[in-house]
């Protein structure tokens, strides 16, 4: 520094990011429902696929406030409401071809459903009868993950699995997707996963949703660049999306999987959104945001932008709405029906499966706690 | 005067008067700021100490403990809060592999005062990575101190005595217990025990049952319920690195039997050290062996079994009865 030049002066510690700048992203679908052209993606739909995509979005939202419904009712311990991300998970999770395998966080409950598996499988998790407890190899879809960041170097390694296997550049190709979120893009895994898959070129689409933030902390306590930005600095390409768009989710993603399908190795997508409900079912956001914010998100909504298309196309008419809403509906009775039918796990179960083999301390241990269990037999206990 | 809090609550006043006492004091973690942490135990604090002293951190738990690390040898005393037990391991690393051995590596130049707060345990229904029991992880790793308060009057002091202290402390707070209330004696100026000591914290004869943390409310609720049937002495070890044993020995050594509770599993953990402890030092006063009552050695189960996982009044009963029925 020159002499007489003066340092800008700092007043704290805690550099302030400043207000985040209208973010530019891919956008195939406004928030009023008008078509736009993007000059690298687009989509090909038929009127039906256009109604399909629609149907889940509301299949998908309705079935998540059964969910938050059964948790206020203490049928469920906690939710993670994925309220106002619809798009980012119905885009990705059609995007996907059959061969395609996902590593979710807790949140994808949308994605899981487009895989075509039924929406029960993840709420013995939250109702707490077991942890999640699915094949993953079976469904394509691995065990929801709650440690963040965790299942990115998951991903990656099952990614470079496919890429020993030579299912990378054929036409079985095929690409896998770790889901995260902005806040677990500060962690040390998600940043081993990028320098992996970028060094192994593994055929993997880092899908991140930046619902803007991570329980109470906004974006800027984890980035001063926008996230795709930090895609460049690892070797490979990022790129943002309008997360609200479910065009615009589906084309980017699609994309990148058929890059990672084709041997070219790893893409970032920072899919802009915003969480509109609470972190889960424990959270309270009126501590840490304002009610304007999420009104004004509450204009990008994923859905109604989907429908406004459908009427302004005339692709559908109210008698296609009522019975999309119907038939969530009735999914959603069902959903519920099911889960009050979940019965508790045997406490003896408790034992099973830590090891492959059982162990001679948890042999002990079982036959010593059954005894115990029937030493109330009779009692009033 | 003594005020009547929740243990969480004289969690919150106790940093209050750390972060008021030094100003090098700083409080770091997860949402701790705006929010308060998701327990709310620092609620407040940013808003009265502003966003330089009390800061919200990427989330990152390598990175809290990493720079706290950092702080620390620039002079500042870190108070660390990680969010959930199961959600430490990311900073292990930096843990067992800096943060203990600091000290010794540069011949006591270098001290630690770094505290690390972690909500422990079970029995609150929730989902995995949320009710695990890891201390012995830390008391096994020398160059660490371990404590877990179990009232609210040694969640003031004790949380207090952990940020005034120069050695790193990883410092257990019973989640299940923090909205149990009791006497707080906040106009006192100096604890009454220091942090390292074990305490009677109910007298009896026939029986000494050892516990920490939250199963030290479960075990004097089995004393409550035995009550002019057997008289069981209730230790609270306070401290569990290091251990001070002295209040056991002498225990064991009028009762002639010992109970170990805790929530974590028994396989090398907690008990097994009391255990082997007390038999060296009190072999010819044992009338049955040193019995454990704890969790099984098993991942800590899904919520809907976690009743039966976890050691309660009926489980420590069944251990009373076996060292009686020796
Ligand atoms: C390693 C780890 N630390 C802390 C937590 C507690 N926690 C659960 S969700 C969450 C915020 C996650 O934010 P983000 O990654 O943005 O995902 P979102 O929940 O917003 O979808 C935190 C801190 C955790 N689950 N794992």
């Amino acid at each position: 520094m020159a002499k007489g030049d003066t340092a800008p002066a700092r007043t704290r510690t805690t550099r302030r990011a400043k207000p985040a700048p209208a973010p530019e992203f891919v956008q195939l679908l406004t928030p009023e429902g008008e078509r736009v052209d993007h000059p690298s993606y687009t989509v090909d739909f038929t009127d039906e696929d256009y109604r399909g995509l629609y149907r889940d979005l509301v299949t998908v939202r309705r079935l998540d406030a059964e969910a938050t419904a059964l948790q206020r009712q203490g049928e469920l311990g906690i939710w993670a409401s994925l309220l106002g991300q619809e798009a980012a998970q119905v885009g990705s999770g059609r995007a996907l071809q059959p061969q395609d395998m996902v590593f979710p966080t807790y949140r994808e409950h949308g994605v899981l459903y487009c895989r075509g598996i039924d929406p029960i499988m993840p709420l013995s998790l939250f109702r707490g009868v077991d942890q999640g407890a699915w094949d993953p190899n079976e469904f394509k879809f691995n065990m929801y993950t709650i440690v963040i960041g965790a299942q990115t170097l998951h991903a990656t390694g099952y990614a470079m699995g496919v890429a020993k296997d030579g299912k990378v550049g054929g036409p079985d190709g095929e690409a896998v997707v770790a889901y995260f979120g902005d806040g677990a893009t500060s962690q040390g895994d998600v940043n081993e996963a990028f320098v992996w898959s970028s060094v192994f070129n593994a055929p993997i689409v880092f899908f991140c949703q930046n619902n803007q933030y991570a329980i109470s902390e906004p974006l800027e306590r984890q980035t001063r660049v926008p996230l795709f930005q930090r895609a460049a600095g690892f070797g490979f390409p990022g790129i943002r999306v309008d997360g609200n768009d479910v065009l615009a989710v589906y084309a980017v993603t699609r994309d990148a999987l058929d890059n990672a399908r084709q041997g070219q190795g790893p893409t970032l997508i920072e899919a802009y959104t915003y969480r509109m409900g609470a972190h889960t079912t424990s959270d309270d956001p009126t501590r840490y945001r304002i009610a304007s914010e999420v009104e004004a998100w509450q204009a990008k909504d994923p859905v109604k932008r989907v429908r406004a298309f459908l009427e302004k196309q005339k692709l559908a008419d109210d008698a296609f709405f009522d019975e999309v809403d119907e038939a969530a509906r009735v999914q959603a009775v069902h959903l519920r029906e099911r889960v009050l039918d979940m019965p508790n796990p045997d406490p003896r179960t408790l034992f099973d499966h830590v090891y492959s083999e059982g162990s001679p301390l948890l042999d002990e241990e079982r036959e010593q706690f059954s005894a115990y269990l029937a030493s109330f037999e009779g009692s009033a206990h | 005067m003594t005020e009547t809090l929740t243990l969480g609550k004289a969690l919150n006043v106790g940093l209050r008067r750390s972060l008021e006492a030094d100003d090098k004091v700083l409080i770091m973690g997860e949402d701790v700021g705006k929010l308060g942490g998701v327990f709310r135990i620092t609620d407040g604090l940013q808003k009265d100490f502003g966003e330089d002293r009390v800061i919200d951190t990427p989330l990152a738990e390598s990175g809290i403990i990493g720079t706290a690390v950092g702080l620390a040898i620039r002079g500042y005393r870190p108070v660390c809060e990680i969010q959930f037990d199961g959600f430490v391991y990311p900073a292990y690393d930096q843990i067992v592999s800096q943060v203990a051995k600091m000290t010794y590596r540069s011949r006591g130049k270098v001290k630690m005062p770094i505290v690390i707060r972690i909500p422990f345990g079970g029995g609150i229904g929730a989902v995995e990575h949320h009710s695990e029991s890891p201390e012995a992880y830390f008391a096994h790793t020398a160059g660490l101190k371990v404590v877990s308060c179990s009232n609210p009057n040694d969640a003031y002091w004790m949380i207090q005595q952990a940020v005034a202290s120069d050695d790193p402390i990883v410092f257990l707070e019973p989640k299940r217990r923090y909205w149990e209330k009791g006497e707080v004696d906040t106009d006192a100026t100096a604890p009454s025990f220091p942090l390292h000591s074990a305490r009677v914290v109910r007298p009896g004869t026939d029986c000494t049952v050892v516990a920490y943390g939250p199963m030290v409310r479960t075990a004097l609720d089995a004393a409550t319920a035995v009550d002019g049937e057997r008289s069981l002495e209730v230790i609270d070890l306070r401290s569990l690195s290091p251990l001070d044993l002295g209040p056991v020995y002498e225990s064991v050594r009028r009762t002639g039997r010992l109970i170990v509770v805790h929530e974590a599993p028994s396989n090398l953990g907690m008990g097994a050290e009391v255990a082997a402890r007390v038999t060296e030092h009190c072999f010819y006063s044992l009338e049955a062996p040193v019995l454990r009552v704890t969790g099984f050695n098993t991942p800590y189960p899904a919520a809907r079994v976690e009743e039966e996982y976890l050691p309660d009044l009926d489980r420590v009963l069944d251990g009373v009865d076996r060292t009686f029925g020796w």
